[in-house]
């Protein structure tokens, strides 16, 4: 019998906020263990909850960005359980109006494009972290990561198969990024993962018995997880060696299985009900159009805009829109320098070979666009040599924003007085004759010596073709 | 009108143990919090001090200050004889006003025995910052005094927009208690007047002779619907109250067993060694009706009668300016009778919990309430003037 699988996500992402979701603690990842807490977020009495304005912007940014509906009147809830790393012993979440609704995920995979439904967005706090000491054999507590803002994004259960759910993902991990929502890093956990699936015959349309991997934080993990669960539940059906229950199970990548959790630890009833700290947030035109016109080009509208307008090539393109930041250095260095082609192989190239020495990948490229497109116009100008343009580059990546005034500093400005350049060419070549002579018997290398002499005598600051033209008639002459 | 004003010249207040401060325990009352101290202090006890204001001490409450009056204390029931008669009682003869955190109408009661007055303010015009939360959707900063002229001069220290707290009125709408209307026409809720006894019965008529003689109309209302905020008010009360305390797990601080050897046992012994019986009723009753099971056929309905209890309000203030209505069934409360009746403080707060289901402003003066519209704070401290 053939199967056909069917799972939905809920996927966290850690808003990227600097402050937490209800005081103005440091939203931080890192830190010295309870650096990053108050009162507020230790769950200590008397502290009242004041929802960080940002947060909401976020959260409706997401919801546009998958195309939800947007709940004009947002409320907070309370989700109770105890949990050591829960310190109010609730959970400030959104159960009754979450932020966003009803929205659309288009995917693409070797089978083609797709459309992947969004249940809801909601906004909600996170918990804390517990650490197991081993000198005292106890278990510690880190409110660091308390209250730091999550958005929740459910799916409809419309994914099919290991390759969707990577395929969702990452489109998520694009979409959100380029709104500046969240940096989704699954490896530092601000972007996770729950897996619900479930296995029927195909074309049954009844949904089999469903199970849950909780927290899910690499895309490879989440597809060994897929597969080897889908087979767990097909074997189950085929064979009847177990009998499938609803429960949630954890993920162990290392032995390569699912583990049933115990019962305990997944039961309960979370109480949910409105908090009646936190007044309904009301999201007038004005606030709504206002997130709406901040929203950022989808990634594949720049890419057809990078190529269509801008005349770049698709690789080109494709490279860019990896980043947010990435297109915003490029777009403030087209607007300053006018040449798109130029900014583009200066990223790519001369950004990239930084980039590497640094061991950082071209998607995490953070310089001041503006400075890249002056830098670009002071060589196309001829005013700098493109060696001493690197260093101004390296200037740049260290957070200078005016390479001109740094060129200048710097004694990297090509030099226009061509008597002093002759000056220096005609002292290089009168004290190198050896050099002339073998020019002049046909070796074409004894000139590159003497270039090499002259450029740094005049430490870069000299148009290369200018210099050749001089050389070329000093050793004439000589 | 501010004759009392020599009587207040050296200002002093007593906090209940619902107000936190700093460099001094504050323990709601309950061996959990024992030897809480907070690390900061309520803003209202910032702006005491600020008023010129002197804190001259806390006193007791019951625990989590939902009980009838402090009886429930894990510190004891503060008593005179045979009779409770809870802490105020104690010092108000010391201090210029008790300020106080009304969960379940304690202040009110302790007004109307012992005929001091009481504000319990508009919800929102006085910050929660500070006050240990027990039912977070209607308590409300309360000022006890021997007048009203005490009560004004600390209510005045206190009212203001907080940033702190997100409940807290703006600016612009606080400004409608220097708009409010006078209050001419008082309508008397016979339907609480059947519910006391003779002894209330009586101060109620004294006080509307009063108000009479004063000058301001005194219609009665035939009306029982009010009668059903108390029913609806227990169940939002336990349920917040519920939710509110299961903070207190002997994780982070307050009492911690020393009898666990798993997680579980150090939730449920810390829990079980340190909160009082009656604590622990409501605790139940409050999960219970937050239950996935309950949650349509109990909380949502009790939302739903509190908004009932909102527009019946606004349907008598139509016709009245405000309305009159005893704070107790009786004029004493014998220890052992409270001790027997372990929901004396579910039953009593019949006449408490209209005005707390709804947040409405209530002045306690001789032994009667009076609740007005929203913001109508001053003109009720200035009706209370009027049945002195
Ligand atoms: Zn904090």
């Amino acid at each position: 019998m053939k199967y056909e699988t069917v799972i939905g996500l809920e996927v966290h992402v850690e808003l990227a906020t600097d402050s937490k979701i209800f005081c103005s603690c440091s939203a931080k990842f890192g830190g010295e263990q309870n650096d990053h807490v108050c009162p507020a977020c230790c769950g200590m009495p008397g502290m009242l909850p004041i929802v960080n304005k940002k947060v909401v912007d976020l959260g409706m940014t997401a919801g546009l960005m998958l195309n939800c509906d947007i709940n004009r009147t947002t409320t907070f809830d309370k989700k109770s359980y105890y949990y050591p790393d829960l310190p109010c012993s609730y959970q400030t979440t959104q159960w009754f109006a979450p932020v966003a609704v009803n929205g659309l995920v288009e995917i693409e995979t070797s089978k083609g494009k797709k459309g992947v439904r969004i249940k809801q967005i909601h906004m909600e706090e996170d918990a804390g972290k517990l650490v197991h000491d081993d000198w005292t054999d106890s278990t510690l507590v880190d409110f660091n990561r308390t209250s730091v803002p999550l958005c929740e994004i459910v799916s409809q259960p419309d994914l099919s198969s290991a390759e969707e759910v990577v395929a969702y993902l990452e489109r998520l991990r694009s979409l959100l990024r380029f709104a500046h929502v969240s940096d989704c890093r699954m490896e530092q956990g601000s972007m996770r993962c729950d897996v619900n699936l479930s296995v029927r015959p195909e074309g049954s349309n009844k949904l089999g018995v469903r199970t849950e991997m909780k927290n899910m934080n690499s895309l490879s993990a989440i597809t060994r997880a897929i597969e080897y669960e889908v087979a767990r539940h097909i074997d189950a059906l085929e064979n009847g060696t177990e009998e499938l229950v609803q429960e949630t199970r954890r993920w162990d990548d290392i032995k390569g299985k699912s583990f049933a959790m115990r019962n305990k630890e997944t039961a309960g009833d979370y109480r949910y009900f409105p908090d009646p700290n936190v007044m309904p947030i009301v999201i007038d035109d004005e606030w709504f159009d206002k997130i709406k016109s901040s929203l950022p080009e989808f990634p594949e509208v720049k890419k057809s805009r990078y190529v269509e307008k801008l005349g770049l090539s698709e690789y080109d393109a494709e490279q860019l829109v990896q980043s947010r930041a990435l297109c915003d250095c490029f777009e403030e260095a087209c607007e300053v320098c006018g040449s798109p082609k130029d900014v583009v192989n200066w990223i790519i190239s001369d950004c990239m070979k930084v980039l590497n020495r640094k061991q950082m990948t071209l998607d995490m490229l953070d310089i001041s666009g503006k400075a890249l497109g002056e830098l670009i116009v002071l060589v196309n100008d001829g005013k700098v040599s493109r060696m001493n343009a690197k260093k101004i580059l390296d200037a740049i990546f260290e957070g200078e924003e005016n390479p001109a005034t740094y060129a200048e500093k710097q004694g990297f400005i090509v030099s226009n007085d061509t008597g002093a350049i002759e000056a220096i060419i005609k002292s290089v070549v009168d004290s190198d004759p050896k050099s002339v002579q073998d020019y002049k018997s046909g070796k074409e290398k004894a000139l590159m010596a003497l270039f090499g002499k002259c450029m740094r005598e005049l430490k870069g600051n000299c148009d290369p073709q200018i210099l050749k033209k001089l050389l070329l008639e000093c050793v004439e002459k000589a | 009108m501010y004759l009392k004003e020599l009587e207040c010249s050296s200002p002093c207040v007593a906090l209940d143990d619902l107000i936190l401060t700093t460099n001094t325990p504050t323990t709601a009352g309950s061996k959990m919090l024992e030897n809480y101290e907070s690390l900061f202090e309520a803003e209202v006890v910032t702006r005491l001090k600020q008023a010129g204001y002197s804190v001259k001490g806390k006193i007791n409450v019951g625990e989590f200050g939902v009980d009838l009056l402090g009886e429930t204390s894990y510190f004891g029931a503060v008593v005179d004889g045979d009779n409770l008669v809870g802490a105020t009682s104690k010092v108000m003869s010391d201090v210029d006003a008790v300020i106080g955190l009304d969960v379940n109408g304690e202040q009110r009661r302790s007004a109307s025995l012992f005929s001091f007055c009481n504000l319990k303010p508009t919800y929102g015009t006085v910050s929660r910052y500070g006050t240990i939360p027990v039912v977070c959707s209607a308590e409300t900063v309360s000022i006890t005094g021997k007048c009203p002229n005490c009560v004004e001069k600390a209510y005045r220290a206190v009212v203001g927009h907080d940033d702190k707290d997100g409940t807290s009125h703006r600016v612009e709408s606080l400004d409608k208690l220097d708009q409010a209307k006078e209050i001419k026409k008082v309508g008397v809720l016979t339907a609480f007047l059947d519910k006391a006894d003779e002894s209330v019965k009586d101060k109620v008529q004294k006080a509307i002779d009063m108000l009479k003689n004063n000058g301001v109309e005194v219609v009665e209302i035939e009306d029982e619907t009010l009668l059903l905020a108390k029913n609806a008010w227990n169940i939002l009360m336990s349920a917040e109250l519920c939710n509110n305390l299961s903070r207190y797990d002997g994780i982070k601080y307050g009492y911690r067993t020393p009898n666990y050897k798993t997680i579980d046992e150090l939730y449920t012994n810390s829990r079980s060694e340190s909160f009082g019986e009656f604590i622990k009723h409501v605790i139940l009753f409050g999960s219970e009706t937050l239950s996935t099971e309950n949650y349509m056929k109990v909380y949502d309905k009790a939302l739903r009668v509190r908004r009932v209890m909102v527009e019946k309000f606004a349907e008598l203030f139509q016709s009245v300016d405000a309305v009159l209505l005893p704070a107790t069934s009786k004029s004493e409360y014998k220890i052992d009778e409270v001790k027997a009746n372990k929901f004396i403080a579910f039953e009593e707060n019949l006449f408490t919990a209209p005005a707390s289901i709804t947040g409405l402003p209530t002045v306690t003066v001789k032994g009667v309430q009076v609740v007005a519209p929203a913001f109508s704070d001053y003109k009720l401290l200035d009706l209370a003037r009027k049945v002195r």
